[in-house]
């Protein structure tokens, strides 16, 4: 059932495809149609299965048989966890599109297409496949920025796709190392991803390779010193790509290091893990820290989501079960409250006052001009800055709590890195809503549009998920718990202390 | 198995979401319903008051439900006298200051529902009893504040609210990653459960098993001492408190020094005196030396003021350090004193009153400070008035009553609170005792200071016309006396309802 979720979506592209070209009402009521759609089927298809823990196939035939490669989709629950994202992602991204006048019909194919291929590399246990779909998604991504964006959008769109490239194709060399050596082990040909993460690869191999397709993912993942794309890259996109870079691609590259690199190379992250730590809580200081000196109002949240992936490096390198739980969770409710915060900052703020700079924004009394938007962007803040009853807590909380035993000094100094993010998305909130700043007279010509419902619509499906999701983890906890915690699963080499061989 | 706890809780938060829904256009409207939302709080909470059985000083009124079990986080209410005396204080203090913000015309409905969302976020403090959940609760009531601050406060109100907030942070922070290494040790989250393990000395053993440092126990409780400090706060880190209380209107005041700042006493007497009664034993001449200097350093710093609220936000640092005090010298080894246990359980039930009374006193002072500003538009400064008394006799004398309930006069409130805690105070901890008796001088010195350049000598020509105490002010200002007086008179009022819990948290620190 889950597989229905790809095929809506791309099934979507191909009928906006097809729409007359000025149309622009037809072209926003079709994405949002099927984005609804892929949503309601990723939902029903997630409480349907049964037993999270295993993989669930869902299609299986043999698509190269030459190389071994399958039509391979199945589900776990984290897999489920990151598709359920997606769905909400992806119609909240639409909701806070709803102005775009420019080729509209081409915008939500673009959209739309980056949205299927992301739900395929979610569902996607045939290496392959999930390389196809992964780079399937840095086409739309360059053509939404390049567009439809802002500042610099052609720099950034370039710098997006280079990034994206260069780190896909250290993971494609090294998967094709793995699947040499995978041949000659198993004797046959074989990309079938649960059949690689039983077979033993040389430690030395391993050592190498790795950081290879590690970092290759964790690129996109944004991991310090290599997330510079991610600041100019979200800054540069209209409202809706931001959104999903930060919603959902960003978690392309986190899933990719949790779900091929680490399941294929467990001696390689054994080797590596207190490395990745370092880099990773190095992201949470430096992204927060960066954060807290910008100008740009989208800047802020740019670095600020190089901050909280960080932590799901961090989770990804505790290598226990409460540090990979957190990881997951992370992922999640970081696509969330960034989304939210992209949106409030790019639709509700840039596109009615035309400036992100701080300085004109103190003027302008945002908090009592667009109320609505204010109280969101408190509410979103507190949800980043990682406060209690939103998801952000039971994530980091849960990270912080694994990587407390193997990385003591470390897990003190993302401390720190939470504290820097309190102090920015304070900065943020008084400089962009709330600011003392004598007020400049309000243009009576060009008064701010109100707040419009599709904008309110999104804005509380993704609080409400937030939240419904910091006071009840156990909904998600009971998707992720069970990946982890069974001894057969495909992580469960990574979790073995001391090694497996 | 009963619900007060949670009703008692949902109703100032629903009343907030309710009151912020009504829009701004409703003023009278958005009043009434929040003053009936507080009172009904204030309802329950004489209610349960009532139904609580002081002869035990067990957990009573208990909720107890799994809420995410694989991290050992359950929904755990319940209160003993201590969280039922805070209950109590919030429930008093509350309706009051939403009285003395009745005129608040910016925005109303927000602040109002602010005020009922701090309110519930104190009460969860107050009754929660599972980390996660407490966690939760200390900071919802963080938020309010810092809006209310940011958004309703004086001139310098943004700067005060951000060190604030972000001192409350850092403390939260620390707070936070020690609980979750001792969740990590431990596996539990639930505060009864970690005190019967500290008690047995099960909690280091598993810390340092856990982390293989020698001394983690001091470094875990470091972090949660901070967490607490900034939030009472305890000399060095109080620097955020007189530009917040100064700054914030009036009557948030009453809540930030009435009730808040009582978070900070509680979670000492709740979280860390059960939790590590060890480590607080093993750096206790530090940690007195610290009361002492909040003590007297503060009633120092007040006396040097030149604006009445900052004076009494130094004033509110000096009567919480005596809780501190009693605290410290309670959890001491004490062998060599005669009837230790008798002195320890007297410091703490003076401690205990003292949270009281400093509640009721202090946010009296700062009402009335809300009423002269009212008439004075704005102006509080010391030298900014004079012979007062001489027009306005019936605010002199009930502000006065105050005061002096403030600085400990016998009869009323304040005295009997720091009478007990000197009582056990000076055989635990002689010297401690000696030197905080400076503070208790010099805190008259300046409070009398402040009736005599306000309230005495000429009359400022300026305020000849100044309204007296109107008939509404009048009855708004008469709980809070009325109290200081019953409670001055008859303190077995409150401390017969805390004495079992005093007893059991003192056999929780002998071992």
């Amino acid at each position: 059932m889950l597989a229905w979720t790809i095929y809506i979506t791309f099934f979507g592209v191909l009928v906006l495809m097809f729409l007359p070209r000025d149309n622009a009402r037809a072209a926003r009521i079709v994405a949002l149609l099927t984005a609804i759609a892929a949503c309601v089927v990723a939902f029903a298809g997630a409480i349907q299965q049964a037993n999270p823990g295993e993989v669930t196939t869902i299609v299986k035939t043999p698509w190269i048989p030459g190389i071994g490669a399958n039509y391979y989709l199945a589900a776990d629950g984290i897999s489920l966890v990151l598709v359920v994202l997606t769905g909400l992602a992806a119609v909240s991204g639409i909701l806070f599109s709803w102005n775009i006048e420019k080729r509209t019909k081409e915008f939500f194919a673009f959209y739309l297409a980056l949205i299927g291929g992301v739900y395929g590399v979610f569902l996607s246990f045939d290496v392959l496949l999930l390389f196809v779909f992964y780079e399937l998604t840095i086409i739309p991504k360059y053509f939404l920025i390049a567009r439809w964006g802002s500042t610099r959008k052609e720099y950034g769109a370039m710098k997006l796709a280079l990034y994206s490239f260069v780190g896909s194709h250290l993971v494609l060399i090294g998967l094709i190392a793995a699947w040499v050596v995978a041949k000659g082990q198993l004797g046959h040909a074989s990309l079938d991803l649960i059949e690689l993460s039983k077979v033993a690869f040389p430690i030395a191999f391993q050592h190498w390779v790795f950081p290879l397709v590690f970092v290759g993912f964790a690129i996109l993942a944004g991991m310090w010193p290599f997330h510079t794309w991610a600041p100019t890259g979200h800054v540069a996109a209209p409202t809706a790509g931001s959104m999903l870079l930060a919603g959902v691609v960003m978690k392309l590259g986190a899933y990719g290091c949790l779900r091929v690199a680490m399941v294929m190379f467990p001696e390689g992250v054994r080797m590596w893990q207190g490395e990745i730590a370092c880099l990773a809580v190095a992201g949470i200081v430096y992204g927060a820290g960066v954060a807290l000196v910008q100008r740009d109002f989208k800047f802020v949240i740019g670095y600020s989501s190089v901050s909280h992936m960080g932590f799901v490096l961090l989770g990804l390198a505790t290598l226990n079960t409460v540090g990979f739980d957190g990881a997951v969770l992370q992922m999640f409710s970081h696509g969330i409250i960034a989304g939210l915060l992209f949106g409030v900052v790019g639709r509700m703020v840039y596109d009615r006052t035309h400036t992100r700079d701080f300085n004109d924004l103190e003027t302008m009394q945002l908090g009592k001009l667009i109320p609505f938007a204010g109280v969101t962007f408190v509410i979103a803040g507190i949800a980043s800055m990682g406060l209690p009853g939103f998801s952000g807590f039971v994530a980091e909380f849960q990270v912080l709590m694994g990587a407390w035993t193997v990385f003591p000094k470390l897990t003190i100094l993302s401390g720190v890195g939470i504290l820097v993010g309190v102090a920015y998305t304070l900065r943020a909130v008084q400089k962009g809503f709330y600011s003392d700043a004598p007020p400049k007279p309000a243009d009576p010509d060009h008064p701010l549009e109100p707040i419009s419902v599709p904008e309110r619509f999104g804005a509380v499906m993704l609080i409400g998920a937030s939240l419904v999701i910091g006071l009840f983890p156990g909904l998600l906890m009971n998707w992720i718990e069970p990946c982890f915690n069974s001894p057969l699963s495909m992580f469960a080499r990574l979790l073995v202390k001391g090694g497996s061989q | 198995m009963n619900h007060w706890l949670t009703i008692l809780t949902l109703v100032p938060f629903l009343g907030g979401i309710l009151v912020a829904g009504l829009g701004a256009e409703r003023k009278n409207l958005v009043r009434g319903l929040a003053l009936a939302a507080s009172l009904v709080g204030l309802g329950g909470a004489i209610c349960m008051w009532l139904h609580f059985n002081a002869a035990s000083g067990d957990l009573q009124f208990k909720e107890k439900f799994d809420w995410v079990p694989s991290l050992g986080i359950q929904y755990f209410l319940g209160v003993d006298g201590l969280g039922l005396l805070m209950v109590l204080l919030t429930a008093i203090v509350t309706p009051l200051a939403i009285l003395a913000s009745w005129k608040v015309e910016d925005r109303p409905h927000v602040f109002h529902a602010l005020v009922l969302w701090l309110q519930a976020g104190l009460f969860g403090t107050f009754t929660a009893l599972n980390f996660f959940h407490w966690f939760l609760f200390w900071e919802l009531g963080l938020i309010p504040a810092f809006f209310l601050i940011k958004l309703w406060g004086g001139p310098k109100r943004g700067p005060a609210a951000t060190q604030f907030f972000i001192y409350t942070m850092v403390g939260s922070v620390t707070l936070l990653l020690s609980f979750l290494a001792i969740r990590l040790a431990t596996g539990s989250f639930d505060f009864i459960e970690l005190a019967a393990m500290a008690k047995s000395g099960v909690l280091v053993t598993k810390l340092q098993a856990a982390f293989g440092w020698k001394n983690i126990g001091l470094i875990i409780f470091f972090g949660a001492f901070l967490g607490f400090a900034v939030k009472v706060p305890l000399i060095p880190f109080h620097t955020w408190l007189p530009a917040a209380y100064s700054e914030a209107p009036s009557s948030v005041t009453m809540l930030l020094t009435g009730v808040m700042s009582k978070m900070g006493v509680y979670g000492f007497l709740r979280i860390l005196l059960p939790i590590f009664p060890e480590q607080i034993r093993e750096v206790l001449t530090p940690l007195l030396w610290l009361a002492v200097a909040t003590i007297v350093l503060s009633a120092c710093a007040a006396f040097a003021q030149k604006d009445i609220k900052r004076m009494l936000a130094y004033s509110s640092i000096n009567h919480l350090g005596y809780c501190l005090l009693a605290m410290f010298a309670a959890a001491s080894a004490a062998t060599a004193v005669n009837a230790p246990d008798i002195q320890k359980a007297a410091a703490l039930d003076g401690c205990l009153l003292q949270m009281f009374n400093h509640g009721l006193t202090a946010s009296a002072l700062f009402l009335f400070v809300a009423l002269l500003e009212r008439r004075s538009g704005g102006l509080r400064g010391l030298d900014d008035f004079g012979g007062l008394r001489q027009i306005i006799p019936v605010f002199t004398g009930l502000m006065g009553i105050s005061i002096f309930s403030s600085l400990g006069l016998p009869g009323l409130n304040g005295f009997v609170g720091e009478f007990l805690i000197f009582k056990g105070v000076f055989p635990l901890a002689p010297w401690a005792a000696a030197i905080s008796t400076i503070g208790l001088l010099v805190t008259a010195i300046f409070l009398l200071t402040l009736i005599q350049r306000v309230f005495c000598g000429p009359l400022n020509e300026r305020w000849a016309k100044m309204p007296d105490l109107t008939t509404a002010e009048r009855f708004l200002v008469l709980p809070s006396i009325a109290l200081m007086f019953v409670l001055g008179i008859w303190p077995q009022f409150i401390l017969g309802a805390v004495d079992a819990t005093v007893v059991k948290l003192v056999q929780q620190l002998n071992f």
